[in-house]
């Protein structure tokens, strides 16, 4: 019973990264119906500049926070003007395409930049942690849950409660209807990539105290980010984080229980039982084509 | 080879082979070039370094031209080639090293295991979009990866697997590459066939447009996973190739990271062509070879292979091959039609003592919205039926409904006496149901005459022959129906779109079908266009056509239909003959409103050709 709840909360928190991972997923999908594969890249970058500034420069944690959010906000921008803008009017596919080229130069890049060795970075906070009962509650996952559900409130009042978020609902409902309502659609693109980068940013920053720091961590995250967003739906953001949380905790408890080295096997399978028995996930997605 | 592994349905014959009526020249050349390669390869002396450099690019070439398949020919992603080729690769080599069973036999199982998870893989998530496709694949290919490096006692895990038996015959580095390259000839040969077989003209179809591909009688999901299957079957042969040429294998050649290799190489090349795939191979084999020193910096030559892809796509995006060949064309003069085209013929087969539709009951519920509310009417055999009703009447779910885009949610549908309820699009279609649709939906990558042959290709298509002259012929004879003959070679783009509409309408009528649907065909017709149209579908019910068609335009209707059935807000208000449809209270009441129909306006009835026409449109 102890380890089960000490599994649980392991969980919770690795399945928050992932639904942060996922949100991004959601956002850019409904913004311009394409899965950004290089969403997972964006953090592994933002943990690469957590190492730079708070590790091989010595800043503040709080300056570095700062200077790599800042980074990712900058890196969304290019991402869209290099990567999607040049495609919009294309069919997905090139789009697809040419995230995965992104995801492969960012990853390697970084690689040829830092070189293979794993980096660590140490946690917010200088305690490990405290128990509860029988559980240990570590304080990064704590952290994680907490930024995590910070962020979850922050986006329901951004999209549901401002102006900027109902033209952003807008955008991703009907691109050339808010375009003749006067919404600079483009510029509502370019806001959609940014905060997904700041988002994927958040993620990295959050997790990589947690695992190695690594190049492989951006592929990895975006597998299971995804595979969180196949569970939830792709038309919903709700879906993003329930389904991140359950694959988190459904990973956790199969690590445990199951197999250490194919840990990362169990969203595969979660994504392939999910894509053959209710493909529209758990909250939907209109798949239908107009005829 | 040449048509796949074709599955044994009435909708899925692959074309008998065209009877030589010219010297296949191309052919010809390409047989004695392949020849010459396969010579040289045997005979010239090259020493170890250059050996491996071809033998890899050869069999990298097999796998690229696999990629070419799913991506360029039936636009599906693959993100899984490296894993496909690793399974032929690591079947060869455990095959032959721990079990010591022959070459040829390992080779085989490599190739059928491939082909067979790759059907798996696709069956499993090719309903879906392409996202997720890419996304299985990466899954796939990194769990490959997993157990490759983990399942130590069957796969030696990250040691690999060393002295890989070749087979006796051509044990020497030299006569094993003349084998890889005749083997690659063959494979280029056939996936160059593969476009001019029903299964590669399907596969194209479903790349353009989907929805136009199912109501032409494709069967969508099974080209798909075929494409997927034939392509994932080229990686396994070429990785157990590659297995024998290099003797020693290990799963960091089978990586997430080969796959973007191979997905490099055929977008560098062209994906439209295996000539751009074995160009873009060689050349990614080559370049690295001399710019070497960009391996000493780890990921700086992956990083440059990401930047190439993401360029590729938004400047070059059909790649080399594709660049090249568009140039070609245009400096190549235009074809001419060889022989007039033949009299379009029109049959009723199939025809029973049954009327030619029969929708009882029929409803369409999106959640609360009754789209479509139990309706039912009867279209008699011969003659334009026509479907018609305000705005948000129900008439497209009708159409789509009977077309087999949505499924009902109550009722019945037979097309000549069989019950077609429950069948998909493309089974519809076989059993005779033809149409077009509102929002022109053609191939958009195909010429005129292109877009036809595959209405011509109908299952069950009693007037035309299997063979690709005979649909041609066909084909010409439909597009000359609706004047357009004379422009069969052009491609889709350059048509106008009125144009592209009637050849939508003869892909239909090419198909000969029981019943055509035709979805609003003069919407956005210009006024002589739609005078053209009204002649069109009055020589189409000369032939014998039935025709079931939906239009607000109420001159078009109110001049063509012999019979009408009107609907409003998903219901039947009236069917029969058509003066007396158009005559009647609640009719002129759905389009004018309730005033009309009692109040002074009601004197307008008398007239209603001229006055319905405005207030419809």
């Amino acid at each position: 019973m102890d380890l089960i709840l000490q599994l649980l909360f392991t969980g919770i928190g690795i399945g928050s990264v992932y639904a942060l991972v996922a949100m991004g997923f959601v956002l850019i999908f409904r913004a311009t119906n394409v899965v950004n594969f290089a969403q997972g890249e964006f953090s592994m970058v933002a943990a690469f500049l957590m190492v730079v500034f708070a590790v091989d420069l010595g800043w503040p944690y709080w300056l570095s926070i700062l200077l790599t959010l800042g980074g990712m906000a900058l890196l969304g921008a290019l991402f869209n003007l290099g990567v999607y803008y040049p495609l919009r009017h294309r069919s997905y596919l090139p789009v697809i395409i040419s995230t995965i080229g992104a995801s492969i130069l960012l990853a390697n890049t970084t690689l040829a930049l830092y070189g293979p060795q794993p980096q660590v970075l140490p946690p917010v906070f200088e305690t490990q942690g405290f128990l509860l009962g029988p559980v240990f509650l570590d304080s990064q996952y704590l952290l994680i849950i907490a930024v995590t559900a910070a962020l979850v409130a922050f986006q329901y009042w951004f999209f549901e409660h401002t102006l900027v978020g109902k033209k952003l609902q807008a955008t991703s409902q009907d691109k050339e209807m808010a375009a003749l309502l006067g919404i600079p659609v483009a510029g509502m693109i370019m806001l959609t990539f940014v905060y997904s980068a700041v988002l994927g940013g958040i993620a990295g920053i959050l997790v990589a105290p947690v695992l190695f720091v690594s190049i492989q961590m951006g592929a990895t995250i975006a597998l299971k980010a995804f595979a969180a967003t196949i569970i939830g739906g792709f038309g919903d953001v709700t879906g993003a984080i329930i389904g991140g949380l359950a694959l988190g905790i459904i990973e956790t408890f199969g690590a445990a229980y199951v197999s250490v080295p194919y840990k990362d096997a169990f969203a595969f399978l979660v994504l392939v039982v999910f894509l053959v028995l209710r493909p529209q996930g758990l909250f939907g997605e209109r798949v239908a084509e107009k005829a | 080879m040449t048509s796949g592994p074709t599955p044994r349905s009435a909708g899925f014959q692959a074309a008998a082979p065209t009877p030589a009526r010219r010297l296949p020249v191309g052919s010809l050349i390409y047989a004695l070039a392949a020849a010459g390669a396969v010579a040289l390869a045997a005979t010239t002396p090259f020493n170890g370094y250059v050996l491996n450099i071809l033998m890899q690019a050869a069999t990298y070439a097999i796998a690229v031209i696999g990629l070419t398949i799913v991506l360029g020919l039936c636009g599906q992603i693959n993100l899984a080639q490296a894993a496909f080729f690793g399974i032929g690769a690591y079947a060869v080599g455990l095959g032959t090293v721990d079990a010591g069973v022959s070459f040829w036999i390992c080779l085989a199982v490599g190739v059928a295991l491939a082909a067979f998870l790759g059907a798996v893989l696709g069956a499993s998530t090719l309903r879906l979009g392409g996202h997720y496709l890419a996304m299985v694949t990466i899954s796939f290919q990194q769990i490959l990866t997993l157990v490759l490096t983990n399942w130590i006692p069957v796969t030696h895990g990250p040691d690999g697997v060393p002295n890989i038996r070749r087979p006796v015959l051509f044990a020497e580095g030299q006569s094993y590459l003349a084998l890889c390259v005749l083997v690659l000839a063959i494979v280029g040969w056939c996936v160059w066939y593969l476009p001019r077989t029903r299964l590669g003209r399907g596969m194209r179809a479903v790349r353009d447009n989907e929805l136009a591909a199912g109501v032409c009688g494709i069967d969508v999901y099974r080209t798909k996973v075929a494409a997927f299957a034939l392509g994932a079957l080229l990686a396994g042969l070429g990785g157990g190739l590659f297995a024998g040429s290099f003797t020693y294998i290990s799963p960091d050649q089978f990586s997430f990271a080969e796959s973007i290799v191979f997905l490099t190489m055929a977008l560098l090349g062209g994906v439209g062509s295996p000539v751009g795939a074995a160009i873009g191979t060689g050349l990614l084999i080559l370049i690295p070879e001399w710019l070497r020193f960009l391996k000493e910096i780890p990921g700086l030559y992956l990083a440059i292979y990401g930047l190439a892809v993401i360029l590729i796509v938004v400047f070059m995006p059909d790649g080399i091959w594709g660049f090249l060949g568009e140039q070609g064309r245009r400096l190549r003069p235009a074809r001419r039609a060889a022989a007039p085209a033949g009299e379009l013929t029109l049959s009723q087969e199939g025809a029973t003592s049954a009327a030619t539709l029969e929708v009882s009951g029929l409803a369409k519920h999106f959640g609360g919205l009754k789209a479509v509310d139990a309706i039912s009417f009867t279209v008699a055999r011969g003659g334009i039926h026509a479907l018609i009703g305000p705005n948000g009447s129900g008439k497209t779910t009708t159409l789509n409904v009977l077309s087999g885009l949505y499924t009902p949610t109550a009722g019945t549908v037979r097309l000549n006496g069989v019950d077609i309820t429950r069948l998909s699009p493309h089974r519809r279609a076989a059993a005779g149901m033809g149409r077009t649709f509102q929002n022109i939906r053609l191939f958009r990558s195909m010429s005129a005459l292109e877009n036809v042959v595959i209405g011509a290709e109908r299952p069950n298509n009693a007037l035309a022959a299997a063979d690709r002259p005979a649909l041609e012929a066909r084909a010409r004879a439909a597009l000359a129906f609706v004047g357009l003959e004379g422009r069969a070679h052009e491609p889709i783009s350059g048509f106008s779109y009125g144009h592209q509409r009637l050849i939508e309408i003869a892909r239909a009528l090419a198909g000969n079908p029981a019943l055509l649907l035709l979805d609003e065909p003069a919407a956005g017709l210009n006024s002589t266009e739609k005078h053209a149209l009204t002649a069109l579908l009055r020589r189409m019910a000369a032939k014998g056509l039935t025709i079931l068609i939906i239009d607000h335009d109420m001159t078009l209707v109110s001049d063509v239909a012999s019979h009408i059935t009107v609907l409003n807000f998903g219901r039947r208000i009236a069917d029969g003959v058509a003066a007396e449809v158009l005559r009647e209270p609640a009719v002129i009441e759905a389009y004018l409103g309730e005033d009309a129909a009692t109040g002074p306006a009601a004197a307008l009835k008398t007239d209603l050709k001229t006055d319905l026409a405005p207030a419809a449109s």
